[in-house]
């Protein structure tokens, strides 16, 4: 095979594939703009005759989309708040500070990662239900406060800072706290913006937990907000297509600015584990 | 962390947790509907609001399918609403919980809801051991949608009132090699098959609803009548699924039957094009022999005995209750009013269409009264769809249902004999 | 604060949250799992009976739990092969030297990924919709009579299969091209002087160097994949004739649907063992041919 030969098939195959990845989300954009009943036709069209923000109207005035949108910031964002100071407290005390049975308990929180969290979920609605957290927005934070996950994570970047550093400020007195917070930290500043996408885009995207604590409307999150509208709905192509819009929309220009940090933290979470 | 900090998080935690109690101050109506009564009755609503301009009412809309599921989660996780409509398959569920208030003292002195008004069977899915837990909101049965033009055409001048004449209808009526049927029946909903074993004269439970009873002749009667219309090649052996629009190729024809319920009246006059308007009719269930009786369904008001406003639920009940309420209910909707004098006004009076059901609904049997029904109703329609599918005889699955329905009510049947025991060591 | 404190204190608030609401709820739904908690327990918790084994017993005898499984292994032994397939095509495309703006073919090949799978299912589910659907379009064109994708039992799971392909195989593309630039170029350069193939040096290179990463990434996409449920739920609610329900969808039915906690719970434990007991062997194995 000559090599311009096949540098077109390579380049061919990538144009192929990213068409097959992008154009269910290019198509959801076009439907999303249509006219109700525009989609249904023979043979399907790709583009709007006319472009109309109808069908977002419509989610924001009628469907309470509005609601969903800010339920799903106000969670996802306490979530990856709440959670990155706790994982980054944990996972730098298992890289950094010895005490005993570090190991130990180190080993134990990564066989947690074994259990799928589906296990726990017929107890933690009952238990949830005893403190008052169900159909609140506490019953989908709180939990997911703290993450084997992220602990993990963190460790491992935490342990490639040196130690000389630390004894150093040791050696001048300074507090542990002191320590963590002026020379750990913006240490950390990297990993912190890998977790913290991580944790959002998970927190944002998560589906069935929400689904089972977040029993009232007023609680939804953009997922459940669409599944019911999905159930409802099923004929408006086109209104669902403007939900899916605006539940994607956040997650991917998320990512598209912060893609580096994104494919790092997964790297670091899965090859040198 | 600051203190400034601390006091913010603090502050935020109150506001996470605190949103439930905020709403009971106030004369906030917290009200939940199924599946598209939501989207008519906040046209109803106003005019309660101003009649009673100190309660107001917060609605919320569960798709049906997702409906079952978040009322007992709710339940079960203490956040409840103050009232709800709850299908009358569901009520014994919650009776069970203790989740409901009774209703008959308020009943007694109300002006507005008068039980002898109501329909009797519908009235009786609402009572439970003498006591009274709903008041029926709509009614739903099923019955059969035809096509009056097509029917003529074949030689058929009315429309089948037994078995017998609807088989040989179907038959005539069915060209599966043109993609022609008689009916759809979707394998995946248990309503028709239901429908056709209530026809029958035994019941669908046995001895005190602890075991199942579809081994009986009347069960199998009906199973066959349903598994014939399959195997005959009457009916497509799909789900509502793949149904895609049955409006549409009811209209073309597709099918001649359609079995179904009241909302469909409103749906056809919609969906169809004003030429094929005058091509379809309604007609009450065909029986074994003669006129057949068809499943007491629909929707009651509930409130549940957490609600701290039960006083104004109530007010909104009896203002649903009324029959110009409900007259206009219909009209929104095509949601049948339970009571007589609801059908003596305003646009169902004179409807064509609607007079089948009025028929139908004096001929109504209630399905059995147990919290497990939903879920043998559901396991019946499965082992139906397989022996419709040629992969059971009714033989079988008639075996097959009871087999799953006696494990279903194992639990039912030790709590009857356990509290029969407890009872009489007290004797 | 001395360093063995300090560390405690650090610790404390993960510990806390991980044992009250994981490790405990993994407890309770054990003990759960030994009992008949249902309808009638949460009405009365006197109606609540233990029962030892029963609910897996009982499970063991349910046709439903086995076909869940079934459509569950399905899915897993059909859709792993399909996505590692596809995530190891697309990385060794982007590694290429040959390929052109490869930050950008990454960015769309990965876009899927950070997509929120009910609004994608969503998507889909249109896309896969009988009659005006793209895909049945598309097929028609070449000949293809339209294909119930959703609604005919033996289509609902390649459908979801197809779909769950498509969002999920950019994440391991990425691993695989960490990987791919781990493997030293003069092996590559000594291969191609003793006149080797493409295919060979694919066949005597790549895979086994790669070998360590297919094996972990098998065992992730495989315990990922057995956790189905969002995908049916929106886009099949579990049907035609429940030829979609999973392991997880049934759990979800069974303990919210109905209320049956203590089977629920069960049917959640026997998952776990399930899985556990597919990635040890997984593990084993691999780690057996890396010692050969």
């Amino acid at each position: 095979m000559s090599p311009r030969l096949a540098k077109v098939i390579i380049n061919g195959l990538l144009v192929g594939g990213a068409l097959v990845a992008l154009f269910p989300l290019l198509w959801m954009l076009s439907v999303s703009l249509m006219h109700p009943g525009e989609a249904d036709a023979l043979p399907p069209p790709l583009f709007p005759a006319h472009a109309t923000l109808y069908n977002y109207q419509e989610l924001f005035v009628r469907a309470g989309m509005g609601r969903y949108l800010l339920n799903s910031l106000l969670i996802s964002t306490a979530i990856t708040l709440l959670s990155l100071g706790v994982n980054l407290m944990a996972g730098y005390a298992f890289a950094k500070l010895r005490f005993a049975g570090r190991e130990k308990l180190f080993k134990s929180l990564v066989g947690m990662l074994v259990i799928p969290a589906q296990v726990t979920m017929l107890p933690l609605f009952l238990m949830l239900k005893h403190i008052g957290l169900v159909n609140n927005y506490g019953g989908v934070i709180v939990p997911a406060m703290a993450s084997a996950f992220g602990i993990f994570l963190v460790r491992q970047y935490a342990r490639g800072i040196p130690d000389e550093l630390m004894e150093a400020a040791r050696i001048d007195g300074a507090g542990e706290l002191h320590i963590f917070l002026q020379i750990v930290m913006p240490l950390l500043k990297p990993i912190m913006v890998t977790l913290a996408i991580f944790t959002f885009l998970t927190a944002w995207n998560d589906f069935m937990w929400p689904l089972i604590v977040l029993t009232g409307q007023e609680h939804y999150t953009l997922p459940l907000g669409l599944a019911s509208l999905a159930r409802e709905h099923a004929q408006d192509s086109e209104l669902m297509m403007a939900g899916s819009v605006i539940t994607v929309v956040p997650v991917l220009v998320l990512f598209l600015a912060l893609q580096r940090y994104y494919l790092e933290g997964l790297l670091l979470g899965s090859v040198k584990g | 962390m600051s203190c400034r900090a601390i006091g913010f998080a603090v502050l935020l935690a109150c506001q996470l947790t605190g949103c439930r109690q905020q709403a009971d101050d106030s004369h906030t109506l917290t009200f939940w509907t199924i599946g598209r009564e939501g989207e008519a009755i906040t046209q109803l609503l106003p005019q309660f609001e101003r009649e009673n301009p100190n309660i107001h009412v917060e609605l919320q809309q569960l798709p049906l399918s997702a409906a079952h599921q978040k009322l007992l989660t709710a339940f079960a996780g203490d956040s409840a609403p103050d009232m709800t409509q709850l299908g009358n398959t569901w009520m014994p569920e919650f009776v069970t919980l203790h989740a409901l208030e009774p209703l008959q003292a308020r009943v007694d002195h109300s002006n507005t809801v008068t039980p002898s008004d109501y329909f009797a069977s519908i009235w009786s899915t609402n009572v439970y051991e003498g006591a009274l837990y709903g008041v029926p909101w709509y009614v739903d049965t099923r019955l059969l949608f035809y096509r009056s033009d097509v029917l003529k055409a074949a030689g058929f001048n009315a429309p089948p009132r037994d078995w017998a004449q609807w088989r040989r209808m179907l038959a005539a009526l069915s060209h599966p090699d043109h993609g022609a049927y008689g009916i759809l029946l979707p394998t995946n909903e248990y309503e028709q098959l239901m429908s056709l074993a209530l026809q029958q004269p035994e019941p669908l439970l046995r001895d005190g609803d602890r075991y199942g009873n579809f081994e009986s002749a009347g069960f199998k009667r009906a199973l066959t009548f349903y598994v014939d219309t399959f195997r005959l090649h009457e009916a497509p052996d799909i789900t509502n699924v793949e149904a895609g629009n049955p409006w549409l190729e009811f209209g073309h024809g597709v099918y001649d039957f359609y079995f179904s319920g009241p909302w469909n009246i409103s749906e056809f006059r919609k969906r169809l094009p004003a030429a094929e308007q005058g091509s379809w009719n309604t007609t009450p269930l065909p029986g074994p022999d003669g006129l057949g009786a068809s499943v007491a369904g629909g929707s009651s008001l509930v409130i549940f005995r957490s609600s701290q406003h039960k006083q104004d639920a109530w007010k909104l009940i009896e203002y649903l209750s009324r029959p110009d309420v409900q007259q206009r209910f219909y009209a929104l909707l095509g949601d049948m009013p339970p009571r007589r004098s609801s059908w003596n006004g305003g646009s169902l009076h004179d409807d064509p269409q609607a007079q089948a059901f009025r028929e139908q609904l004096e001929h109504v049997k209630p399905t059995p009264p147990v919290p497990e029904w939903e879920q043998i109703a559901n396991e019946m329609q499965l082992v139906a769809a397989r022996a419709a599918a040629g992969d059971l005889t009714v033989d079988q699955a008639a075996v097959e249902i009871d087999r799953r329905t006696d494990r279903i009510l194992e639990k039912r049947r030790w709590i009857l004999d356990h509290s029969r025991a407890t009872a009489s060591a007290h004797l | 604060m001395n360093r063995q404190r300090a560390a405690w204190v650090f610790l404390a608030p993960a510990m806390v949250v991980l044992g009250v609401f994981f490790l405990l709820p993994v407890i309770a739904a054990l003990g759960l799992s030994l009992t008949d908690y249902d309808l009638y327990a949460l009405a009365d918790i006197h109606n609540l009976r233990f029962v030892a084994l029963g609910n897996y017993w009982e499970l063991l005898h349910n046709p439903l739990f086995w076909a869940a499984l079934g459509h569950t292994v399905y899915f897993v032994v059909v859709g792993v092969p399909l996505s590692m397939g596809a995530s190891l095509g697309a990385a060794l495309l982007l590694h290429s030297p040959l390929a052109r703006c490869k930050p950008f073919f990454r960015t769309a090949l990965f876009a899927p990924v950070v997509t929120t799978v009910v609004a994608v299912a969503v998507v889909w589910r249109y896309l896969f919709n009988t009659k005006y659907g793209l895909a049945n379009y598309v097929l028609g064109l070449v000949g293809i009579h339209p294909i119930d994708w959703l609604g005919n039992p033996h289509w609902a799971m390649p459908a979801i299969i197809l779909f769950a392909v498509w969002k999920n195989f950019g994440y391991n593309m990425i691993i695989f091209m960490a990987g791919l630039q781990a493997i030293p170029a003069d092996l590559y350069e000594a291969a191609r002087i003793d006149g080797a193939s493409a295919w060979q040096q694919f066949r005597h290179i790549t895979l086994p160097m790669l070998g360590p990463t297919l094996l972990m990434v098998g065992i992730l996409t495989v315990s990922g994949y057995f956790q189905l449920f969002a995908e049916p739920y929106v886009m099949t609610e579990g049907g035609p004739l429940q030829s979609t329900i999973s392991v997880l969808y049934l759990m979800y039915n069974e303990g919210f649907q109905w209320w049956n906690l203590g089977s629920a719970s069960a049917i959640a434990f026997l998952l776990f063992a399930i899985m556990f007991a597919v990635t040890a062997s997984m593990l084993r194995w691999g780690r057996r041919g890396e010692e050969a």
